[in-house]
C-alpha cells in the first residue's frame, strides 16, 4: 500500500511540476468547448450536453495517449526504472500508482469542462442523471485509453513508438463502432460478426451510457478492458524492466 | 562451510550467494558466482567492462531475477522475498538514476515515503543525510540543474536515508572530483564497520582505500576472492599490475 501511495503521491505532483499538465488542458480544454460549439451546442436549443460528451472519444484518442506514454517509456530510457524497482515496491503497485495517478489527472481535466453543464444549468433545466452519467462514462473511457497507453508505453522505450501504437490500438476501439465502418463491415461479413465487432468497441458502450443507463454489460465492459490492459501492463514490465 | 577470510560468522553473515547465473540471450553476464559477505566487510568488486560487476550487483538488489542460483540479503531470499530485501539494503545504481524535475527535497520525500519513514524519523532521517552527503546548498534545487557530482551525492543520499545494514554501491566516486572522491571514500571507512558494503570500481587505489577484500570477477566468473594486502603480497607488486596480471591471463586460456 505504501509502495502504491508514494508512487500515486509523485505521480500526480510531477505531471505539475513539469508543463505537461498545463499544455494539456489549455489544449484538450480549448477543443473540447471548441468542437462543442462548433457542432451546434446553443443551435440545437437543447439543455443537455450530447454535444459536448459525443466529440470525447475523437478528443481523448490523442489526447489521452500523449498523457499515457511517458508513463513507462521515459522510466526505461532514463533508468530511474532501476531506481523504483530497487525501493520497497512491487511492479503491480507502481503500475497501479501511475495509473491512478494520470487517471486522477483526467478526472481533474474532465472537472474542469465544468463551465459547459454551468451554462446548460442556467440556461435551462437538464436532466442532470444524464449528465452524471456522462461525465461517468467519459470518466470510464479515459481509463481505458489510459490502461491501454500504459500497456504500450511499457512495451517500447521510445516515447513516439507508445504513442503512436496507443493511438491506433484506442482507435481502433472507437472507430470499430462507428456507423459507417459497421455499414461497411455488413457489407462483407454475416450479422452475427458484426454484431460481435460492435460489441467490442468503445463507441457502442460510451452511447448506451450516454443514454443515462448504467448497464451492467457497458460497466463490465470498461472495468475488464481497464483490469486486462493493466494485468498487461504488469507482466511485460516484468518481463523488460531490466532489457 | 568455511569462509575465505576474515572474522566472519553465521551471527554477522549479511549477504550470502550461491551459484548466481544470469545471460542475456546467448551472453552469460554472471556464471555461477558464489561469495558471502559479512558484517564489518567492505567488499571491492573489481574487472574489466563488461565482467559482471553490475549484472550480479543488480540480482542483489532485486531489480534482475537470476536465471539460476540464490542469493540472501540479511536472512531475505532474493527470489522469495524481494521486498524484503529491498528493504534491508541501500542500492546506488552505475549511472545514479533519478528524477530529473523533482527537487532534491521532493525527491528524498518521494523515498521517504516508499520506505515508510514518517514523522520525527523523516525528519532526523533526511537531516542526517543532508549533513552527511553535504547537500545543504542544493537541497531546493532541481536534480535537473545539478553537476554529475551533486547528482551522485543526491543518490548517495537516497540510499543511506533509511540507514541500511547492506550497501551496495557500483561505482560510487565515478565522475566526481579528486575532493569529492575522498569524502565519499572517507564515508564509506566511517560507516564500514556496522554495515555490510559492496563497492565495485575501475579505480584500484580506491580499493587499497576502503575494501577489506577483493573479488576479482571476468568473464561472469570470480577468478580471485582475498584482500588487497594478501595480494599484493602474494604477486609482489602494486594492485593495478595483480589485476592486469590476473585478468589477462585467465582471459587468454
Amino acid at each position: 500500500m505504501n509502495g502504491f501511495c508514494s508512487v500515486f503521491k509523485r505521480e500526480l505532483k510531477g505531471y505539475f511540476a513539469t508543463p505537461v499538465a498545463y499544455v494539456f488542458l489549455v489544449i484538450f480544454l480549448f477543443f473540447a468547448g471548441y468542437l462543442t460549439f462548433k457542432q451546434g451546442f446553443f443551435e440545437i436549443r437543447q439543455a443537455d450536453l450530447r454535444t459536448f460528451f459525443m466529440n470525447l472519444p475523437l478528443l481523448f484518442i490523442f489526447m489521452v495517449p500523449s498523457t499515457a506514454m511517458r508513463m513507462w517509456s521515459e522510466e526505461r530510457r532514463t533508468g530511474s526504472v532501476e531506481l523504483l524497482f530497487t525501493l520497497p515496491i512491487t511492479v503491480p503497485q507502481a503500475v497501479l500508482g501511475k495509473f491512478f495517478a494520470a487517471w486522477a489527472f483526467m478526472g481533474i481535466a474532465l472537472l474542469l469542462t465544468f463551465p459547459i453543464p454551468v451554462t446548460v444549468i442556467y440556461l435551462g433545466d437538464p436532466d442532470m442523471g444524464l449528465i452524471i452519467t456522462g461525465y461517468l462514462g467519459s470518466f470510464l473511457m479515459a481509463g481505458s485509453f489510459l490502461a491501454i497507453g500504459s500497456f504500450f508505453s511499457a512495451l517500447s522505450k521510445n516515447q513516439v513508438i507508445s504513442f503512436i501504437l496507443s493511438v491506433s490500438a484506442c482507435a481502433i476501439l472507437v472507430y470499430a463502432g462507428m456507423p459507417t465502418t459497421l455499414n461497411y463491415l455488413s457489407t462483407i461479413l454475416p450479422a452475427g460478426v458484426v454484431a460481435t465487432v460492435e460489441s467490442f468497441s468503445i463507441q457502442d458502450h460510451f452511447d448506451s451510457i450516454l443514454k443515462g443507463v448504467l448497464e451492467f454489460r457497458d460497466l463490465s465492459y470498461f472495468v475488464l478492458l481497464i483490469v486486462g490492459w493493466i494485468w498487461a501492463s504488469s507482466m511485460i514490465l516484468n518481463e523488460r524492466k531490466a532489457s | 562451510m568455511t569462509y575465505w577470510i576474515g572474522n566472519r560468522t553465521m551471527d554477522n553473515l549479511l549477504i550470502s550467494v550461491k551459484n548466481l547465473r544470469r545471460t542475456f540471450g546467448p551472453v552469460v553476464a554472471v556464471d555461477g558466482i558464489s561469495f558471502d559477505v559479512g558484517q564489518g566487510e567492505v567488499l571491492g568488486f573489481l574487472g574489466p567492462n563488461g565482467a559482471g560487476k553490475s549484472t550480479a550487483m543488480k540480482m542483489l538488489a532485486c531489480f534482475l531475477p537470476p536465471d539460476s542460483g540464490t542469493a540472501t540479503v540479511c536472512g531475505h531470499d532474493i527470489i522469495t522475498d524481494p521486498v524484503g530485501v529491498r528493504k534491508s539494503i541501500g542500492y546506488l545504481a552505475e549511472n545514479a538514476p533519478a528524477y530529473p524535475e523533482m527537487t532534491v527535497a521532493g525527491f528524498l520525500g518521494f523515498i521517504c515515503d516508499a520506505r515508510d519513514i514518517k514523522g520525527a524519523a523523516r525528519r532526523q532521517a533526511l537531516d542526517r543525510v543532508v549533513k552527511t552527503c553535504s547537500i545543504e546548498s542544493v537541497y531546493h534545487q532541481t536534480i535537473e540543474t545539478l553537476s554529475k557530482g551533486y547528482r551522485r551525492r543526491v543518490c548517495l543520499a537516497q540510499t543511506l536515508i533509511h540507514d541500511p545494514k547492506v550497501l551496495i554501491l557500483d561505482e560510487p566516486t565515478d565522475g566526481l572530483d579528486p575532493n569529492q572522491k575522498y569524502e565519499v571514500r572517507q564515508l564509506i571507512n566511517k560507516m564500514a564497520k556496522d554495515k555490510c558494503i559492496i563497492v565495485s570500481t575501475h579505480i584500484l587505489e580506491e580499493v587499497e582505500a576502503v575494501c577489506t577484500r577483493t573479488v576479482i570477477i571476468a568473464r561472469g566468473k570470480i577468478l580471485v576472492d582475498s584482500t588487497p594486502e594478501l595480494l599484493k603480497q602474494k604477486y609482489n607488486a602494486s594492485l593495478d599490475e595483480v589485476f592486469r596480471k590476473i585478468t589477462k591471463t585467465r582471459h587468454v586460456a
